[in-house]
């Protein structure tokens, strides 16, 4: 039993650690700067939830469960939050997002 | 961590370098949190949750104050013309 709490926590912080070079990545690349809010929240959602939720299962049932519980509650409330806000301001500023699908996978063909 | 630097130092607008201190500052988070599980200290995990509400808290203040600032410099531009 132990055994596979084990198992399954490590591929939990694998995935996580996964998605979350696969979020910083996407923030490097993408061309714009609303796709690029797409590939950070990666990090804030898939990432947190499956690193957190790893670590709560190695930590068992204490306080530290309780306490990663409440991170991961903070985060999933307040990263939308700040998504939200981001974009609302950069809209304002007068960013204005591409449309039409991207020029560069045009020129390819 | 590395990658979200590199953009918040190259980003071509404020609001990417914005982006990329917020998902520096979740980055942090769980960092933090792994630290606290990996050295066995579950006193980490208070700093990791501070980390998370102060980071929040500065995203919104930060973009509050561009937000002013932008309204400040359209109306200037509006008077002058």
């Amino acid at each position: 039993m132990t055994m596979a709490i084990d198992i399954l926590s490590w591929l939990m912080l694998t995935a996580g650690g996964v998605f979350v070079f696969i979020g910083g990545v996407g923030a490097l690349r993408m061309p714009n700067l609303y796709t690029r809010m797409h590939a950070a929240s990666l990090t804030d959602t898939m990432g947190a939830v499956l690193v957190l939720g790893g670590i709560m299962l190695q930590a068992g049932a204490t306080l530290a469960t309780i306490k990663l519980a409440a991170i991961l509650l903070f985060l999933l409330l307040t990263s939308p939050t700040a998504s939200n806000a981001l974009a609302s301001a950069a809209i304002l500023s007068g960013l204005q997002p591409d449309e039409g699908p991207i020029k560069r996978g045009a020129k390819v063909e | 961590m590395a990658l979200a630097l590199v953009r918040a130092l190259m980003g071509p607008t404020i609001y990417d370098r914005l982006l990329a201190a917020n998902m520096f500052g979740t980055k942090t988070v769980l960092f933090l949190s792994i630290v606290a599980f990996l050295y066995g200290r579950p006193d980490f995990l208070d700093l990791a949750l501070v980390y998370a509400l102060i980071n929040f808290i500065g995203v919104i203040a930060v973009l509050e104050f561009i937000r002013e600032r932008v309204d400040h410099d359209t109306a200037e531009k509006s008077a002058g013309e």
